[in-house]
């Protein structure tokens, strides 16, 4: 490890003790198969009723609000769309002080939820303030890579290709022209004690990332995947099963990086190839073979740098023991 | 009882913030407050005031961060100007709208372009809609007991907004002025610790910041509405509060010179000060000449300006900020408004006037009641002092 995190309390969770209890209610107003109120629900799951949610402007917000009715049994907090992290900054500086002057018994967990656009955009800078300043707090991104509440428009962690209401394919456009916007390693570049991506449809691995993020002290960032079958144009049944197949085709790698050290959780031993992935979607059907190739040449190459990072900042074989006293 | 010191403005109002025993301050730099959350953060770091503060990245993220501390029980102070109070407006409105009580000074200067980092009210008249009490300080007395009254107002449960205290910037934040601070047990006797309505609590969780569909959102700004309104007569409870427990009174509308005068002056911040002397110089030459300074912006005290210009048959007005293309100045549009239709209405003539740090001399006030008197300020308004190179 690059840098020593303390993560001693941390619980691991198996199939033998996964937490049960519900934080965000059913009868909330999301979508079919939406795998981001999945995700969120699950995040809570692992975080449990001593938590405090700061939320973003975007889906999870408004299917979850609707005055005067509320999915949340804990503590929440919406104020805007790119601020999360500073309100969750001033959320957690505040049961600081007060629980210094004696105001407040037990600093609560606090967790900030905010989409791909209100992270890898017009979030990014407020984000980045929260990390830096070293605030104890979780902050994910449900990463459902396009402005979906407001009619799928594109983010900057869109994917190369993928169709949305401002990336249309024509005659002079392949859809959206970008890569996506790497916001975990972004984060990661932050040397904030822990970072993972994660996904819904490999649930151990997502809770224990939870757990972990919430037992280190500072900042933690999760990037968590999550279908859209509204803006996927995909049947709304085989969201997890997209979930799964985005990791499995190394689109979307799962891994963490734990004070600066690159950890893949999810080893891609034979990929599928990421036609398996697009064709349930149709918002990748407008695309050439050209376009296909390159995109799984990208996706295998980008894979081979993670497994790089891996392998560069891996511990050391022999390092040597620092010396005892007396 | 307090000790008299010459001290920065700025200064005094963090030493006014310190007194108030803030939980958290969160702030971003500008000119020409820094002083204020510099000296601040001196007093955290040496451990004068306990509290957390936050160097946050913008001014958004300030305001962002300030409604987060307030939503979890903390109390809350900040301090901006000009282009970063133009950068927290989307926030302003959602901090009032969730009554979240906090305390902000403004450090009032214009607004860019072509940028300038000198006083005028264009800042904060761009804010007249958030919904946030507002109160103007003339002096850096006023400006320190303003801002430990505006934590007490805030907070008062008939109250619960936030409250802006406007200073006007480098004339007020950047001058040493003779200042009384008052001893922390006298402050702690008037100020009670916040104790919050609702707040982030696990033990009785809440939703803030929901969503207002139709069927509501009219009614939620009925609401905002009403506590502005009502917390016009908490802040003159408050203020009388202090003037008995500290020996400094403030009105929420202030009178000078001449009462019952046929022409008043109308002013607003610093630039009172300097009107005041022109007033009492056209008073010592038998002039008919007062003065009506406005100390509660928000919200307006339409029945105390009323009082306080019986009698007046011209009101020369001076706003401190252009609306360009606009009917005339927002202080004058208020004035407008609130007499249209009333039988007796004064003449309202409005000057626009010390823009961008230009001064405004009391030789010049003079000139505008000469001009006044005689019939030559008409129109809408007249932009004071344009220099014209144009052949």
């Amino acid at each position: 490890m690059l840098r020593d995190v303390d993560l001693s309390g941390y619980e691991k969770v198996t199939a033998k003790n996964i937490p049960w209890e519900k934080f965000i209610t059913s009868g909330h107003r999301a979508c079919q198969g939406c795998a981001e109120v999945l995700a969120m629900g699950m995040v809570m799951k692992a975080a449990g009723p001593e938590t405090i949610v700061c939320n973003a402007t975007g889906c999870m917000e408004i299917i979850t609000s609707p005055f005067p009715q509320s999915a949340w049994t804990v503590p929440w907090l919406h104020v805007a769309f790119e601020n999360a992290a500073a309100v969750a900054s001033g959320v957690e500086s505040a049961t600081r002080a007060l629980e210094r002057k004696g105001k407040l018994k037990k600093r609560p967990k606090i967790i900030a939820f905010a989409g791909d656009g209100g992270t890898a955009d017009i979030g990014l800078q407020a984000l980045s303030g929260a990390l830096e300043r070293g605030h104890d707090f979780v902050y994910v991104c449900l990463d459902n890579e396009a402005y979906m509440n407001t009619g799928i428009q594109r983010s900057s962690s869109t994917p190369y290709g993928a169709m949305t209401t401002t990336s249309p394919p024509g005659k002079k456009s392949i859809g959206q022209r970008t890569w996506k916007k790497n916001m975990a390693m972004i984060a990661a570049a932050h040397e904030i004690p822990y970072v993972a991506t994660a996904s819904p449809a490999y649930h151990l691995d997502l809770f224990n990332k939870v757990k972990k993020a919430l037992a280190v002290e500072g900042p933690a960032y999760l990037h968590i995947f999550a279908t859209c079958p509204t803006g996927w144009r995909s049947d709304p049944a085989k969201s997890v099963e997209l979930c799964r197949l985005a990791v499995q085709s190394k689109v979307f790698p799962l891994y963490e990086v734990v004070g600066g050290q690159y950890i893949i959780t999810q080893k891609v031993k034979k990929p599928k190839p990421v036609t398996d992935y697009f064709k349930l979607q149709r918002r990748f059907r407008h695309l050439t073979p050209d376009a296909v190739e390159y995109i799984q040449s990208r996706v295998d190459e980008e894979y081979a740098r993670l497994e790089a990072f891996e392998k560069a900042t891996a511990p050391l074989e022999e390092v040597a023991e620092p010396p005892t006293e007396g | 009882m307090g000790k008299r010191v010459g001290l920065e403005v700025s200064l005094a109002v963090a030493e006014a913030v310190k007194l108030a025993n803030v939980d958290v301050v969160s702030a971003y730099p500008i000119t020409p407050q820094t002083h204020i959350v510099e000296e601040l953060s001196v007093y955290v770091a040496s451990g004068e005031l306990d509290a957390e503060f936050i160097p946050v990245e913008s001014e958004h993220s300030a305001m962002s961060a300030a409604l987060g501390a307030a939503a979890a029980g903390a109390r809350v102070y900040t301090a901006t100007a000009s282009q970063g109070l133009a950068l927290m407006h989307e926030i302003l409105f959602i901090v009032s709208g969730m009554r979240m009580p906090m305390v902000m000074t403004v450090a009032n200067r214009a607004l860019s372009a072509p940028i300038s980092i000198w006083n005028d009210h264009g800042d904060i008249m761009a804010e007249r809609d958030i919904g946030w009490i507002q109160i103007f300080a003339e002096n850096g007395q006023e400006a320190l007991d303003l801002t430990l009254c505006a934590f007490k107002i805030a907070e008062d449960k008939r109250v619960l907004l936030p409250m802006i205290v406007n200073i006007d910037g480098f004339t007020l934040s950047h001058v040493i002025e003779p200042v009384i601070i008052p001893d922390h047990a006298e402050v702690d006797a008037f100020l009670p610790p916040y104790q919050p309505v609702l707040k982030l609590d696990t033990q009785n969780p809440v939703t803030f910041g929901p969503v207002g569909v139709p069927e509501v959102y009219t009614e939620a700004r009925k609401q905002l509405e009403q506590a502005v309104i009502g917390a016009k007569p908490v802040v003159d409870e408050v203020l009388a509060g202090f003037g008995a427990a500290f020996d400094r009174q403030y009105k929420l509308v202030e009178q000078n010179g001449k009462i019952g005068a046929k022409t008043l002056f109308v002013t607003m911040g610093s630039l009172g000060e300097t009107c005041m002397t022109a007033v009492d110089e056209l008073m010592a030459e038998g002039q008919d000449a007062g003065q009506t300074r406005i100390r509660l912006w928000r919200p307006f005290p339409e029945e105390e300006f009323l009082a306080a210009c019986a009698g007046a048959e011209k009101l020369v007005v001076i706003d401190r900020a252009l609306s360009p293309g606009a009917v005339c100045g927002p202080v004058a549009s208020e004035l407008k408004s609130l007499f249209y239709g009333r039988p007796g209405a004064p003449e309202i003539i409005n000057v626009i006037a010390g823009l961008g740090g230009r001064d405004v001399t009391v030789r010049e006030f003079k000139e505008m009641f000469a001009l006044a008197g005689s019939g030559k300020l008409s129109g809408n308004y007249m932009m004071w002092g344009v220099e014209s190179h144009a052949s």
